[in-house]
């Protein structure tokens, strides 16, 4: 499976790692939902580098869309709130 | 719904928007590789900015060094000249610089982080490019509608999906660049207007002028002792000079 890191490429990763990274991933939707930065930063933190550990970085000149993306490393909370307010879930 | 599928039908709606605006998915490819030549030019154009701004900020962060270590030494001329008030003086502009620097210092830290990043982005986005041109052509040679429409969607979704990726990171870089700007004209301002003195030391400040004025003025002491000594020491000399001929004329008589 092909995830996205915004700003460092994609990375192809085994799908047996997909529980691991949902669960991470429910933490990190909690803390946006919360407003908290905190845990916002530890949850995107653990986040990436397992995605960055169980993941190999795919060939820079393959074309395939991403089945999933995650923020920037750095990324600000407010920042993610705009990128998903931006056009919301419908986008048009 | 977690945050990573939001992310992801966000960018794919994205990509499918575009696709589905075209009536001939050929066309819709010539037009999208033009777009991307335009970005990678973009991109390109971005990180010779971002270098512009880095290497702005050496030098300021360079003059402010030196204006520093002019302060940390004026601090110690005025105290062995025995002005603990100058002394002071000094040292409290010398901190109020170092606050600046320490500033200016994490600003190119994270300047340098975004050129790196934007750097890495832009090989990236090159070797995708250059993948979606090769793909283009053979598409175009075998397209039968259907079967390529797929294969034409995931080529493109995929250069799509990683232009967004690229376009936020230039977002990023030109945000930090034109804040890192404004406060880079702001220092020059203050180093103009002479609140921060001017580094080349061509004009004076007032801590200048008060350690030049006392070294002036003990040298102007100092020379008026030495004549002082001279004129008292050469006094008694020329009285002596003076006085042998007495005797001589003494003798004449």
């Amino acid at each position: 499976m092909i995830i996205r890191i915004l700003g460092e490429g994609q990375f192809d990763v085994a799908d047996d790692a997909l529980d691991e990274l949902n669960e991470l991933d429910n933490a990190l939707t909690r803390a946006i939902d919360s407003d908290d930065d905190v845990a916002f930063r530890a949850a995107l933190t653990t986040l990436l580098d397992t995605v960055r550990q169980r993941g190999a970085p795919a060939p820079a000149d393959a074309l395939v869309p991403s089945q999933l993306i995650l923020p920037a490393a750095d990324a600000h909370l407010d920042e993610v709130k705009d990128l998903l307010g931006e056009e919301g879930l419908i986008p048009g | 719904m977690s945050l990573m599928k939001r992310l992801t039908m966000i960018f794919r709606a994205k990509a499918s928007n575009a696709l589905d605006r075209a009536e001939d998915p050929r066309e819709t490819l010539d037009y999208s590789y033009q777009k991307q030549l335009e970005m990678l030019h973009k991109v390109r154009r971005g990180v010779a900015d971002v270098a512009t701004s880095r290497k702005r900020l050496e030098l300021q962060t360079r003059q402010l060094q030196q204006q520093a270590d002019k302060l940390e030494q004026q601090g110690r001329q005025a105290l062995s000249l025995g002005r603990e008030d100058l002394t002071r003086e000094a040292l409290v502009r010398r901190s109020g610089l170092q606050q600046q620097l320490a500033d200016l210092r994490s600003q190119y830290d994270s300047l340098n982080e975004q050129e790196q990043k934007l750097m890495v982005a832009s090989q990236r986005l090159q070797a995708k490019v250059d993948a979606f041109r090769t793909r283009k052509e053979t598409l175009k040679a075998t397209y039968t509608a259907a079967e390529a429409q797929t294969k034409i969607g995931e080529a493109f979704s995929g250069i799509s999906e990683e232009m967004s990726d690229v376009g936020l990171a230039m977002q990023r870089a030109e945000d930090k660049t034109s804040q890192m700007q404004a406060r880079a004209g702001a220092i020059d301002e203050l180093l103009a207007s002479g609140a921060l003195t001017d580094a080349t030391g061509t004009a004076k400040d007032d801590i200048t002028a008060e350690l030049e004025r006392m070294s002036s003025s003990s040298g102007v002491e100092l020379e008026l002792a030495r004549m002082k000594q001279e004129l008292g020491a050469g006094a008694p000399r020329t009285q002596i000079e003076t006085n042998p001929p007495a005797p001589g004329q003494g003798d004449d008589a």
